[in-house]
């Protein structure tokens, strides 16, 4: 439509981010609750088992869930804090609609039919693509799929993505290369048995804390420790060999490691001639990556290359564990398949204590990416323009084939298309790309180019602040349904509460559009085990199995691991939900006696050429630039930046820069610097630490506005992911001027409310009425 | 007296504050940390070190204690202070060895950590411990630390002519851990100004004095 009417500070007034502390009714000296409900954390890809207390229908503490066998009691402050979420001041409690003073209560029968008119309209007036829809991975399994078949059935469009986008389809696209198959090769165990353990592009202890534990066990257990990031970060203080690479350089690396295995003959030659494809060609690849070759490129000695090469190679059992740092970028593929080419080349892979598996960012990253609400993707893990595919799921549906549409636009595809003015109207079901998505002042523009968004969310982020529609979904402690975590283990989450005020289930807002779209034949469900379901049916004999999972196996084993195939004939050939069988047991380890998901059951070697990021320095731009996370907020910081205890561990971003560089552009800890890039510039103070390789510069990216790390990176695209190069930008630092200085200073001092500092137009009390139920 | 011990490993430290978060949620003193996390400059590290009350076997802060307000169990766990006989005198901030208690001035208390004493007196684990991602902060029996971990549990120190015996364990390392934090000493080609020209944005620039082992 057009521009936010209010400012940033009024929004902030209306809507927050507001400092949440304490939890409904107050803090007590004994304890007082009357339910205390197994379920999971609601943030990153780990899930860790918690148990929640409930009083009067609102989730008032936590406490450990020691026997969840993933996480044993072990929580990170998140999980910790998640609770303070719920009964928050700033919870959406009501549908909304934009006047041009800000937001107007109406009902959900205004709401309802003035986005199905506005889709009607605009689809009628541009063809149906014209109205795109964007969902999170913080959905359950259930949600997702819905999802995939809402957009496809009810909006009828093929421009559907995810935000998993932004996050682990490299990982999925190199480990389906590969290996034929999108998952975690091994449930986590696997790791304190591995003898060597090689971490590159992630920060475990700060963006997967509980891992830390299982490679400390893998430590005490004898292994040893590579890490590789540009950054010492707190795990790579105690690894036995640090590799700060630099950004961008990745394969560079990985290519050395590979020429040094070959060279050196530590390769397993009987598991490559037996379950592998494709090795000669690879080898050809790196035969001139020498370790001074890659000492060049990445800036780490040629030595402890070939060390780490020589270490992960003679190992009797080994893991490689990646993240975003690695999969960020234009080659984030590359790097994966990369990491793969070791993996295979060793024969590391489908042993005990041997694996390779990305460290997933999202909540649900891994089941996320399963059930098809990706733009080219089915449920199962199927390919939508595969005529097979299609047709399997339509007859899962109900539906003609052809009423599936195509292959639409990724994430970052769709809003370039907004922006071009080729999308005319977005559905968006929490997902944040204001923050989210590089180069948010691109993103700002085409957001302000929409004729209509309706967006579902619990809190009016960012991105919902441009909402013509706004109505109140459900939290994660709201509703039920399954998860799959970053090991792959299907768990199931509990409601321990219904949603406040006015707020709905996201599911049955789906529904209500559909029904209203006329499309409600397709969606008869009344509880999100029936969606589950018709999940399982649809994924059965796809990739993502999961016909052999219900909710009860799930709830008495603590996690079923997918794929859990039907494994008795009966359930073969029925298209009755009611005869799937579960006698699975699920398959906690992949790859097991080299079998893998290609055809003809051998994985891929895929050889990899170097080549540089999308972005290089220059004169201009002399120094990298990337993003990471810290350990007390989660993504676009949507719920993290909410909550007070968190937001004060680390309540602003900082650039974290080399004392080196520092010193150069007479730069001191607590300085303002301002931060340019093509894109954009922040003012933001500075952190002389280092702990960070002398040439790049480091923001963590859960800040919004001016405070935005997103604001400089670019949009440049992985080929085959198209995943956005978030990790390598090329940007230059100056000391900010006393004018931006003080902008800085209005910016960091405006960025959220405390409780007791709430303006009188607040209506907190009123609000606190409504969330007390 | 119970033999579940608390280990204190720094070194597995994350610094991610989970053992704070989680100790304002004790029922005894909701809202309230006991638990400290120190930082080592982080400019020059990210090391962190977490420090809870060692429960000494004879307090010093109860000796100062001249309202004798502090009481130790019989499973020898050292007590905050107890609400009507505390008068707020803070000698036992002052004279803590390892300087674990805290004054609170809005109840004009001395309160600490009592190694969650409404959860270990019922056979629970404290609540750091429990979520201590990294097992920085570990509860259990000697013998269950020693099968499953590395490093030397100490619980003897030595203050001038004190000696103090503890509830609670430090872990030191395993031989000599390598703590080199600064990137640049990992880094390639640290004395050819040329090699480095293209990772080096400020190679063009006037070079920086040179110190042991690396710039700077
Ligand atoms: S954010 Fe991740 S590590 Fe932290 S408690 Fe939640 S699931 Fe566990
Ligand atoms: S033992 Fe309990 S009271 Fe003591 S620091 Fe840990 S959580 Fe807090
Ligand atoms: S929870 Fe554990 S790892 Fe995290 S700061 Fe506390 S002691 Fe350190």
């Amino acid at each position: 439509m057009a521009k936010p009417p209010l400012s940033r500070e009024d929004y902030l007034d209306l809507y927050g981010p507001t400092l949440h502390y304490t939890p409904p009714g107050g803090f007590r000296t004994v304890d007082d609750y009357d339910d205390l409900v197994d379920t999971h954390c609601c943030f990153c890809g780990q899930q860790c088992g918690i148990k929640l207390k409930v009083k009067d229908n609102a989730v008032v503490g936590f406490e450990p869930r020691y026997e969840f066998p993933f996480n044993r009691g072990k929580l990170c402050p998140k999980g910790i804090k998640r609770y303070l979420q719920g009964s928050h001041p700033d919870r959406l409690l009501h549908p909304m609609r934009r006047t041009p003073t800000g937001y107007e209560r109406i009902t959900w029968d205004e709401a309802l039919s003035e986005t199905v008119a506005k889709i009607q309209e605009i689809q009628a007036k541009y063809g149906k693509d014209s109205f795109a829809m964007l969902s999170g991975v913080s959905l359950t399994n259930e949600k997702s799929y819905l999802v995939g078949k809402f957009a496809r059935l009810a909006l009828q469009t093929a421009n559907l993505d995810y935000n998993g986008r932004l996050c682990m389809v490299s990982a999925g696209a190199g480990n389906k290369k590969a290996y034929g198959i999108d998952r975690s090769s091994n449930h986590w165990e696997d790791i304190t048995q591995a003898k060597v353990i090689f971490i590159i592009g992630t920060n475990i202890a700060e963006c997967f804390p509980i891992t830390t534990d299982y490679i400390w066990r893998a430590r005490d257990n004898g292994a040893k420790i590579i890490y590789a990031d540009p950054r010492m970060v707190p795990m790579a203080r105690t690894a036995d060999l640090f590799l700060p690479l630099r950004v961008g350089s990745d394969s560079a690396l990985l290519m050395a490691m590979l020429h040094v295995l070959i060279r050196d003959r530590l390769i397993d030659e009987e598991f490559i001639r037996n379950h592998t494809v494709g090795f000669e060609e690879t080898a050809d690849a790196v035969s001139n990556a020498t370790p001074e070759w890659a000492a060049e490129i990445t800036g780490i000695p040629a030595e402890k290359i070939e060390l780490a090469a020589r270490w992960y190679g003679e190992a009797e059992t080994g893991m490689i564990l990646h993240a975003r740092g690695l999969e960020h970028q234009t080659k984030g593929v590359d790097n994966v398949v990369s990491c793969a080419n070791l993996a295979l080349a060793t024969g590391k892979i489908g042993k005990p204590g041997c694996g390779h598996s990305t460290i997933t960012g999202q909540g649900n990253g891994q089941g996320g990416r399963e059930h098809g609400h990706k733009c080219d993707q089915l449920p199962g893990n199927r390919d939508i323009t595969n005529p097979e595919h299609r047709k399997y799921i339509a007859e899962v549906w109900g539906c003609p084939e052809e009423e599936i549409p195509g292959k639409g636009l990724t994430a970052q595809e769709i809003l370039n298309a907004i922006h071009a003015g080729e999308i005319k109207g977005l559905l968006s079901l929490c997902f944040n790309p204001l923050v989210s998505l590089p180069d948010a002042n691109f993103n700002r523009e085409a957001l302000d180019k929409l004729e209509h968004y309706t967006v579902i969310d619990f809190f009016l982020s960012e991105t919902a602040q441009h909402a013509d529609i706004v109505l109140p979904g459900s939290l994660h402690e709201e509703d039920e349904g399954t998860s799959t975590s970053g090991e792959g283990r299907v768990i199931k989450i509990n409601a321990p509460v219904t949603p406040p005020g006015e707020a709905r289930r996201d599911w049955e807002i789906m529904l209500d559009i559909a029904n209203r779209l006329g499309r409600g034949k397709y969606f008869q469900y009344t509880s999100t085990r029936e969606i589950f379901e018709e999940l399982r049916l649809a994924s059965r004999g796809g990739t993502a199995d999961y016909s052999g999972i219900t909710w009860d196996k799930v709830v008495n084993t603590m996690g079923v691991f997918w794929p859990a195939p039907q494994v008795t004939e009966r359930g073969k050939t029925t298209m009755n939900i009611a005869e799937l069988d579960s006698l699975h047991p699920g398959t906690p380890r992949l790859y097991e006696g080299g079998k893998f998901y290609h055809a003809d059951g051998k994985a891929r070697f895929n050889a990899v050429k170097w080549r540089e990021s999308g972005e290089v320095v220059d004169e201009e731009y002399p120094i990298w630039f990337t993003t990471g996370r810290v350990v007390s907020q989660y993504l676009s910081g949507t719920q993290t930046r909410r909550i007070g205890p968190l937001v004060d561990q680390f309540p602003h971003p900082r650039l974290e820069i080399h004392p080196r560089m520092a010193k150069q552009l007479g730069i001191a800890t607590d300085d303002w610097v301002t931060v340019q890039t093509r894109r954009g510039e922040v003012i933001i103070q500075a952190n002389v630490v280092n702990t960070i390789r002398p040439d790049t510069v480091f923001m963590a990216y859960h800040w919004g506005g001016k405070e935005s790390a997103n604001l400089l990176t670019q949009r440049a695209l992985d080929p085959v992911s198209k995943i956005p190069e978030f990790k390598v930008s090329a940007c230059r630092v100056r000391l900010a001027t006393p004018e931006e200085q003080a902008e800085g200073e209005r910016v960091k001092a405006a960025s959220a409310r405390t409780e007791k500092n709430l303006p009188a137009g607040y209506g907190l009390n009123a609000r606190r009425q409504e969330l007390r139920r | 007296m119970s033999d579940l011990r608390f280990f204190i490993d720094p070194i597995r430290c994350i610094g991610c504050k989970a053992c704070m978060q989680a100790c304002s949620e004790c029922a005894t003193h909701r809202g309230k940390s006991m638990i400290h996390l120190e930082h080592i400059e982080r400019g020059t590290s990210t090391q962190t070190a977490p420090m809870v009350c060692m429960h000494c076997d004879l307090p010093t802060c109860a000796a100062v204690c001249p309202a004798d307000a502090i009481k130790r169990t019989e499973d020898g766990i050292v007590q905050s202070s107890q609400a009507p006989r505390c008068i707020g005198c803070s000698n036992c901030v002052n004279a803590c060895p390892f300087g674990v208690p805290r004054y609170y001035p809005e109840i004009d208390q001395m309160l600490k950590c009592d190694m969650c004493y409404d959860r270990t007196s019922i056979g629970q684990k404290p609540m750091c411990a429990s979520v201590c991602p990294s097992e920085a902060l570990f509860y259990g029996t000697l013998e269950e630390f020693q099968a499953r971990r590395k490093g030397t549990p100490k619980n003897t120190f030595q203050f001038g002519a004190q000696t103090i015996t503890t509830k609670v364990f430090i872990v030191l390392p395993e031989g000599e851990i390598g703590l080199d934090m600064d990137v640049i000493s990992h880094m390639d080609a640290r004395f050819e100004p040329d090699a480095f020209d293209h990772l080096d944005p400020f190679a063009h620039l006037e070079p920086l004095p040179q110190a042991q082992g690396g710039l700077l």
